[in-house]
């Protein structure tokens, strides 16, 4: 795998490299230390970039103030069922087009194949129309719904590809044994692709924890707001407090990290799966 | 097709139905609503007819210079970003995949931008790109001497731009590299060997093995990018709303503010529609350059 490369020229990459790490990680440095400072040192002049009197109020404040708590469950809630409901009705939809013919197949899969195209924001005029009209406006079902929609066509592509591929010998045995497709489906592809799934569960749950646009438009309820709907008027509702704003940020950004960290490998593999056997 | 006898007739029906609901209630439907309402002078009041305006939406796009200023920006955001980033992904996927350790953790720190959440960003980059002196970048340029006083970068559409592009290259670098860095390494090591035994230098094997090897992935790389770009949103609504004077509109932007604060839902319709056929077109190309995308 390794080819061996001369040591000066080692050297020389990594020095690179890690001033390039530096430039992506130092806004990330410059945020923590200034979440970590009082209001009246935040555009201090010379900037302080290690806090001279650190202190934790950003973080009390933000979580106190303003029903952050409430936004965090609310978040919480939005992801774990866009992120359930996506593995689950995704993975149906790809079994569906992996292993069986039936009249309207190519249909659905050039319909998803489509949408994949679609720049998710152009739908979000009808989209609001058609929410207000069935009453899902300010209300955490009609975010879970959309974001269930959205990331349909990315992962029902992903979880196709997977499924095509496992042996067939073991549904058919279940087959033969008198089970039927929906004893296969879940006591034998389910458990064989977790790997696959262990990635749609991660991108729906980073995607639906993130997104911004829908959740503005669709929720004018204060006790409905997710996270980043909440930073983001955090930002504008006071003379931009910016230790409480990055305080959040943070308190919004934890869970990502470890998940990305804990499940890097999941995430590499999917990131991957489209773009290098293409 | 299906190895059982037993498949019922509804069978695949049942396992399509959920994800098949959703997806045309709220992706397929809002699709074809989004082209009748860009064909109507839309009347948000409950009960109100809107009457049929065929293409006049269209017409006044082309007529409307914010909208050739939005496009202007979109376009050339993507024909900025999208090199820049492609580039120094590049570099550093290659730096990566000859580097004998350290790779997991350079991998994590290049990635981390790409999973935070453009709000946090976007706000982030504001706060460096304060216009006073207090803001960091202002202070080093000040520092080394690079500027006199403090610059109003977001109040400005030149600097604007600058700062909401800057973003997004620092925030994209991660992704590309992670891809460059899977195919690079899917390359036999022998390729290289060779080359190198036969005399070729690093750049000589770079440009003849590395890149054409690399190319549906190149492919794939600046399409995905070229759409991410042409949707640029989060970052300019946050960093400058547009501002000033709509100077740093993009479509979206300017789709977003004519629908949501203007209530102009039949023209934002149209916007959306014309923004939707840019990225088609796209979209088009990697089919033509990729293999079929059903082979992905």
């Amino acid at each position: 795998m390794t080819r061996r490369v001369p040591i000066t020229r080692t050297v020389f990459l990594l020095i690179a490299l890690t001033l390039g790490a530096a430039v992506m990680i130092a806004p990330f440095l410059y945020m923590i230390s200034t979440s970590l400072k009082g209001q009246i040192y935040v555009l201090d002049v010379p900037p302080q970039f290690i806090p001279k009197q650190p202190t934790l109020q950003n973080y009390i404040d933000a979580w106190q103030s303003n029903n952050f708590a409430l936004y965090f469950a609310n978040s919480l809630i939005v992801a774990v069922a866009t992120t359930i409901g996506t593995a689950l009705i995704s993975a149906m939809f790809a079994y569906a087009l992996a292993r069986f013919s039936f009249r309207g197949r190519s249909v659905a899969f050039y319909a998803v194949l489509i949408m994949l195209m679609v720049p998710g924001l152009m739908l979000i005029i009808p989209q609001f129309i058609l929410a207000t009209k069935l009453g899902l406006r300010n209300s955490l079902p009609g975010l879970v719904f959309v974001y269930i929609a959205t990331s349909l066509p990315l992962n029902v592509f992903l979880l196709r590809g997977f499924f095509e591929q496992l042996p067939r010998e073991l549904e058919d045995a279940v087959l033969i044994d008198g089970g039927n497709h929906f004893t296969v489906f879940f006591r034998v592809a389910l458990p064989l692709s977790t790997p696959a799934l262990a990635t749609v569960a991660i991108f729906s749950f980073l995607f639906s924890w993130d997104e911004f646009t829908w959740a503005l438009t669709a929720i004018d309820d204060m006790a409905k707001r997710t996270l980043p709907v909440a930073i983001a008027t955090f930002q504008g509702q006071y003379v931009t407090q910016w230790g409480l704003v990055f305080a959040a940020s943070l308190i919004a950004i934890i869970p990502v990290i470890i998940i990305f960290v804990a499940l890097q490998r999941f995430f590499i593999k999917g990131l991957t799966a489209g773009a290098v056997r293409g | 097709m299906t190895s059982a006898s037993r498949t019922g007739r509804f069978t695949p029906y049942i396992f399509l139905l959920p994800g098949a609901l959703l997806f045309t209630t709220f992706m397929i439907y809002p699709l074809a609503d989004a082209f009748r309402i860009s064909l109507l002078d839309w009347k948000i009041m409950p009960g109100a007819v809107s009457p049929f305006v065929g293409a006049e939406n269209y017409a006044r796009a082309f007529n409307d210079p914010i909208f050739w200023q939005a496009l202007k920006n979109t376009l050339l955001y993507a024909a900025i970003t999208v090199p820049a980033q492609m580039a120094l992904a590049m570099l550093v996927a290659v730096a990566l995949d000859v580097v004998p350790r350290g790779r997991v953790i350079f991998r994590t720190l290049f990635y981390l931008p790409v999973i935070t959440s453009w709000v946090v960003v976007a706000l982030l980059f504001r706060y460096l790109f304060d216009a006073s002196e207090g803001g960091i970048i202002n202070f080093l340029l000040m520092a080394l001497g690079l500027a006199k006083e403090p610059i109003a970068w977001l109040r400005e559409p030149g600097s604007a731009m600058f700062a909401i592009m800057a973003l997004g290259v620092w925030k994209g670098i991660g992704w590309s590299m992670v891809i460059f860095l899977a195919a690079l390494q899917t390359i036999p090591p022998e390729l290289h060997e060779a080359a190198e035994i036969d005399g070729a230098t690093s750049a000589q094997r770079f440009f003849g093995i590395t890149l054409p090897l690399l190319r549906p992935t190149i492919v794939f790389v600046m399409v995905t990018l070229l759409i991410g770009g042409f949707n640029v949103f989060i970052s300019i609504y946050l960093m400058t709303g547009g501002g000033p004077l709509h100077r740093t509109e993009s479509i979206l932007t300017y789709m977003y503010d004519q629908a949501f604060n203007q209530l102009q839902f039949g023209y934002a319709a149209a916007l959306s529609y014309i923004l939707a056929i840019i990225v088609f077109l796209v979209s088009a190309l990697q089919i033509k350059f990729l293999r079929s995308p059903t082979e992905m």
